[in-house]
């Protein structure tokens, strides 16, 4: 790598930052707002030392060390609530720093090079790793600030059991493993010829890295070890403080990056090293139609997502069986659950798995919907309008389509929890309560697709608000009690509407009352779609 | 009998008005050359004629239909080639043809075939992997294998080489021959001088000029070269001399039409040696409203 090579990087960085800012503003906000929020709240919810105990019996279960990694010590949850709030948050906010990451490189790197801007900015007077080593530069930085502000928000929020230490490792964790996920997606962007492809491959590596860890923890020790997540929450943030997994996670993004850079400088632009196949003459019969051409456009999309919420689901489906004879041996946890409720733990696992699972399979979904959108702004719409096909048969389209992916995502996640978990389990899991405690969801999920399509038809500039709304419904599935909002707000979220089986009763009215909202929304889009002017 | 009219169409983007308005006219059977600087107004009127935008004001009927309420009905008989192909990057060229055919209903596979060896194109690649130029043949090919009664082309040669163009032309002149008319938008001016029957000129989100070439051509001047056995004096001083170049004994200038009388016989006192005159080009004509900032939108008007 010759010095040439880098000349103008830092005119560059300038530059990709100032089309990056707002999205690294947003998700830097997002992050650090979310963690502080949730840290704050924690002293307030485990006051004495009861709820720390019976805190420390739910992470003990394996489904539990499945979802977020190893627990701690009994004495660490008494002596900090940061141990708690580190073994709930950690493994998460390390996913969606890993998330912001792929999407950010992906799409000033390979995204830029797709689309010929790299093209001009290389015949200028700049090295041929100049703009690669500037989209580093500025990943490194929003990364770096990440670490730093998070460590200090914690450490000045003065929380009794989050000493300074805790803090600052808290904040290089995140940092780290932020840099870890760039260098991947970085060296992803060389392989993969799309930007589509490289945050597939990106993503795919980040869900393997979950699922080896969730297994491993559950099961085997050394497994973990091959997982950079499995490093993440093997640092007893907040008790041990054990710093070595960030430079593990330092040393890796290293290593990654080099790489990333000798095989850029070693490629033509605009190619990748795993090449394309070639194409077919004809289209099939069932292409020919604007309805067949979403298909396939969403196609390889619609696979990937099935098989990781497949494996999402029957990975947890792996844990009941366990969950049942840890449940079966901890008579202290018995006492504990039954006092609460009169359903088994398993059951009240469902629920919140259903949820979580549904709200999941709302991405891929609403992905389907915002496709229009982004065909309409990348001037591929014009391309059905301009020939004898109607308005109304292109949104239906999609929106069909929609609606089939959310059926099969669903029907995935139930299949998933069903089949693995019925084979684990001593009694097996009920086919009917399993899946429809998957299909309750549907309608739900239609409301946000009618949303999406609203938007789309009537407020086509704020379609990806769509976006928020589904991780509101996260946030309120998944943090409504740690947070605890007023209860107007959570019933914002289309999904706290649904009966929750098994606990819950089948209820039809409200399932009819949610199907018939997300109709009043898909006609309000179809309106606006027909009224519309189409930018392309 | 016309095929597509447009009658005081107005545009307006918020508070920007792209079209102000526009009347236009295409007969059966006619092409229609329609030319104008970039971001004019001419993709907005094509837009609103394909039934994608909505007009502000106005009328905008092809086929005697409305183009925004019958667009999917309209768009039956109607082959469309925009100047930006945009392409799906994972389908094959050939796979979009079909597709594109399929969806106006009335493929003819034979054609296509016959199309695809003309322009040379290979079918069997990614539409990532074509350049500017291959995008355009893939919507050139789909609209020429559809039979159409009406082809709009939006700059639909800015990316092709000159053979390229050559077949373009033909198949141009092809459609023109079948009874077909077709509206051509395009920067290539000697591309429209050799298509087109009648041209519009639109600047500004108006109409400045219209009608066939020759008409046209009457609104604007002729290029003269002279040499004369004795020096030539104060020509500048007379009306209606534009350009006035002096090489040695020799003079280049334009003359607007109406005046060519007066300056020939004044010129023809000094004794004429040679004489060249150059038909006036369009792109003179054009030039003329792409330069005259100080009478913006002022209409049409050919003396100076």
């Amino acid at each position: 790598m010759r010095a040439g090579n880098f000349k103008g990087t830092g005119a560059l960085a300038r530059f990709v930052f100032r089309q990056q800012r707002f999205k690294i503003l947003v998700w830097l906000a997002g992050l650090i707002g979310i963690t502080l929020l949730v840290a704050a709240a924690y002293p307030s919810i485990y006051k004495d030392e009861h709820s720390k105990q019976a805190a420390f019996f739910t992470m003990e279960n394996p489904a539990m060390v499945a979802m977020l990694g190893p627990g701690y010590e009994m004495e660490d949850y008494v002596q900090s609530v940061g141990a708690m709030f580190a073994n709930e948050m950690l493994l998460f906010t390390v996913m969606a720093v890993a998330a912001m990451n792929i999407l950010l490189v992906g799409r000033a790197t390979r995204g830029d090079e797709e689309d010929g801007r790299i093209e001009m900015i290389r015949a200028l007077s700049v090295g041929r790793l100049s703009h690669a080593s500037a989209v580093l530069i500025v990943m490194v930085s929003a990364n770096l600030v990440l670490a730093i502000l998070t460590a200090a928000g914690l450490a000045v929020l003065g929380i009794e059991g989050i000493g300074l230490e805790g803090a600052a490792l808290y904040g290089a964790l995140l940092g780290a493993s932020g840099l870890l996920f760039a260098a991947v997606t970085a060296l992803f962007a060389q392989l993969a010829e799309t930007s589509r492809g490289t945050a597939m491959f990106s993503f795919l590596f980040l869900i393997i890295a979950y699922l080896v860890r969730a297994i491993g923890d559950v099961s085997s020790d050394s497994l973990s070890w091959i997982s950079p997540l499995g490093w993440v929450v093997r640092t007893e943030v907040f008790a041990a403080n054990n710093w070595w997994p960030v430079l593990l996670l330092a040393a890796a993004a290293v290593l990654s990056g080099l790489a990333a850079f000798y095989l850029h400088a070693a490629r033509d632009l605009g190619s990748g090293f795993i090449a394309p196949r070639r194409g077919k003459m004809h289209a099939s019969p069932f292409l020919q139609t604007p309805f067949g051409l979403a298909f396939r456009l969403q196609r390889t999309n619609t696979v990937v997502w099935t098989i990781i919420l497949f494996a999402l689901s029957s990975s947890f489906g792996a844990i009941l069986g366990d969950l049942e004879s840890y449940f079966a041996d901890n008579e202290l946890m018995q006492a504990f659950v039954e006092a609460d409720s009169a359903y088994t733990l398993t059951e009240q696992f469902i629920t919140l798995l259903m949820a979580i699972m549904s709200v999941i399979s709302l991405i891929p979904t609403v992905m389907v919907v915002l496709k229009l959108k982004s065909e309409e702004t990348k001037n591929l719409t014009e391309n059905f309008y301009s020939r004898a096909v109607s308005r109304n048969y292109v949104l239906g389209s999609y929106c069909l389509l929609s609606v089939l992916v959310s059926l099969t995502m669903q029907t995935a996640v139930a299949f998933g929890l069903w089949s693995v978990g019925g084979a684990v389990m001593d009694e097996g899991l009920s086919f009917t309560t399993t899946f429809s405690s998957a299909y309750v969801y549907l309608p739900a999920m239609w409301v946000v697709i009618g949303l999406a399509a609203a938007l789309l038809g009537a407020a086509p500039k704020l379609t990806s608000l769509v976006w928020l709304y589904i991780i509101y419904c996260f946030v309120v599935v998944y943090l409504k009690d740690l947070l605890r909002f007023p209860e107007w707000m959570n019933q914002l979220s289309a999904f706290e509407h649904v009966p929750q089986i098994p606990v819950d009763e089948m209820n039809f009215v409200m399932l009819a009352v949610l199907t018939g909202g997300a109709i009043l929304f898909l006609v309000v889009g179809f309106i606006g779609y027909n009224k519309r002017d189409l930018a392309g | 009998m016309s095929i597509l009219k447009i009658e005081n169409l107005t545009k307006k983007f918020g508070s920007f008005t792209a079209l102000d308005g526009v009347d236009m006219e295409v007969n059966e059977g006619e092409v229609y050359g329609f030319i104008g600087p970039n971001g004019a107004g001419k993709s907005t009127t094509i837009r609103i004629l394909l039934g994608m935008l909505k007009a502000t004001q106005g009328e905008a009927e092809i086929f005697g239909k409305d183009a925004w309420s019958h667009a999917v009905d309209i768009h039956k008989r109607v082959a469309y080639v925009p100047g930006d192909v945009n392409l799906w990057p994972n389908l094959t060229g050939g796979e979009v043809i079909d597709l594109f055919m399929k969806m106006n209903g009335n493929a003819n596979h034979e054609k296509r075939e016959q199309l695809i060896k003309k322009f040379d194109f290979d079918p069997t690649k990614k539409s990532r992997t074509y350049s500017k130029g291959n995008r355009q043949k893939v919507a050139l090919i789909a609209a020429f294998a559809s039979d159409a009664d009406l082809y709009i082309l939006d700059e639909p040669t800015s990316g092709l080489d000159p053979l390229m163009e050559k077949v373009f032309q033909e198949c141009v002149l092809d459609a023109k021959a079948a009874g077909k008319s077709v509206l051509l938008s395009s920067h290539i001016l000697s591309e429209v001088e050799k298509l087109c029957d009648r041209v519009g000129i639109i600047r500004q989100g108006k109409m400045v000029e219209t009608g066939t070439l020759e008409e046209l051509r009457h609104l604007t001047r002729t290029h003269l070269t002279v040499q004369t056995k004795q020096p030539l004096t104060a020509l500048n001083e007379l009306k209606g001399i534009h350009n006035l170049e002096e090489k040695g004994s020799e003079f280049t200038f334009q003359v607007d039409t109406e005046e060519m009388d007066a300056v020939i016989r004044y010129i023809s006192r000094f004794g004429i040696l040679k004489l060249e005159s150059a038909p006036p080009t369009l792109e003179d004509l054009f030039m003329r409203h792409y330069q005259s900032e100080e009478r913006a939108g002022t209409g049409a008007e050919g003396i100076r």
